[in-house]
């Protein structure tokens, strides 16, 4: 129990998909659940996780994503057809929601309150041309790649 | 709760490797503090919240409820849930409330 205490994850979410933005939110919240300290560092498009404005916007790519299959399988050349993206993110929404998991927004806020600290990326920040004020309010700070590097000491990091 | 009190209270029934109540209908409001005591935990009115609540939940479906459960169906949110139960409220909730390890992601 003592080793739990002081276990420690480290989530790096650089993917802005639907898709990808379930994985380390999930993952976030077993660990914060059982005990473990969380930081998420949202960097690049998984920034989009983090800004009001995109936040319940993010959509499930269906041109170029190998993760189709467990709904259907969409062939490239259909998932180009107006409308197809918006038709599968309906339908993972739909999925997630009768496992009775959260919306991203609430799940985001819903790990913030269990305890773990949210981070973005400076640089993401700055290339995108986002400001704090864009991001979610409750968000614990902008950091760079090396500050990132102190908050994750001893900690199991994982690239998402 | 003196301590020889507790610990005849909790050597009536059986525990899992991982201090989980083997059969849930063990349990009662003595077991729970008793249990509460073992954990480092007083129970206050707010614990009783959620106690009540798992126990409600596993009887009507025979597991107990995630947190997210919890936290939707009374007016114990996720801060307090964490507060109450600190060091991870999944585990330490149900096993105050007497039911098993939980299992679910959320």
């Amino acid at each position: 129990m003592v080793e739990q205490e002081n276990r420690k994850l480290a989530l790096i979410c650089s993917k802005g998909s639907l898709d990808m933005a379930y994985p380390p939110l999930i993952l976030a919240n077993a660990a914060r659940m059982t005990g473990i300290d969380v930081d998420l560092f949202f960097t690049f498009w998984g920034l989009d996780i983090i800004t009001k404005r995109k936040i319940n916007r993010l959509n499930v790519a269906t041109v170029g994503n190998p993760n189709m299959h467990p709904w259907f399988h969409i062939p490239t050349w259909l998932g180009s057809i107006p409308g197809m993206s918006a038709m599968a993110t309906a339908m993972m929404k739909k999925e997630i929601d009768k496992l009775d998991f959260p919306p991203v927004d609430e799940f985001l806020e819903m790990v913030h309150d269990a305890g773990a600290r949210i981070f973005a990326c400076k640089m993401s920040m700055d290339m995108m041309k986002l400001t704090e004020e864009d991001m979610v309010p409750y968000a614990d700070g902008i950091i760079g790649a090396m500050e990132f590097m102190d908050y994750s000491e001893n900690a199991q990091v994982l690239f998402v | 709760m003196t301590e020889e009190l507790r610990d005849a209270v909790l050597e009536q029934v059986e525990f899992d490797e991982e201090g989980f109540l083997t059969n849930p209908d063990d349990w009662n409001r003595d077991l729970a503090k008793a249990i509460a005591e073992r954990e480092g935990l007083e129970l206050t009115d707010r614990h009783w919240v959620v106690i009540e609540f798992n126990r409600t939940s596993f009887a009507e479906n025979g597991e107990a409820p995630t947190l997210r459960r919890i936290t939707k169906s009374t007016d114990v949110n996720t801060k307090e849930l964490y507060a109450l139960f600190p060091g991870g409220p999944a585990k330490l909730a149900a096993k105050v409330s007497g039911l098993g390890k939980p299992t679910g992601c959320i």
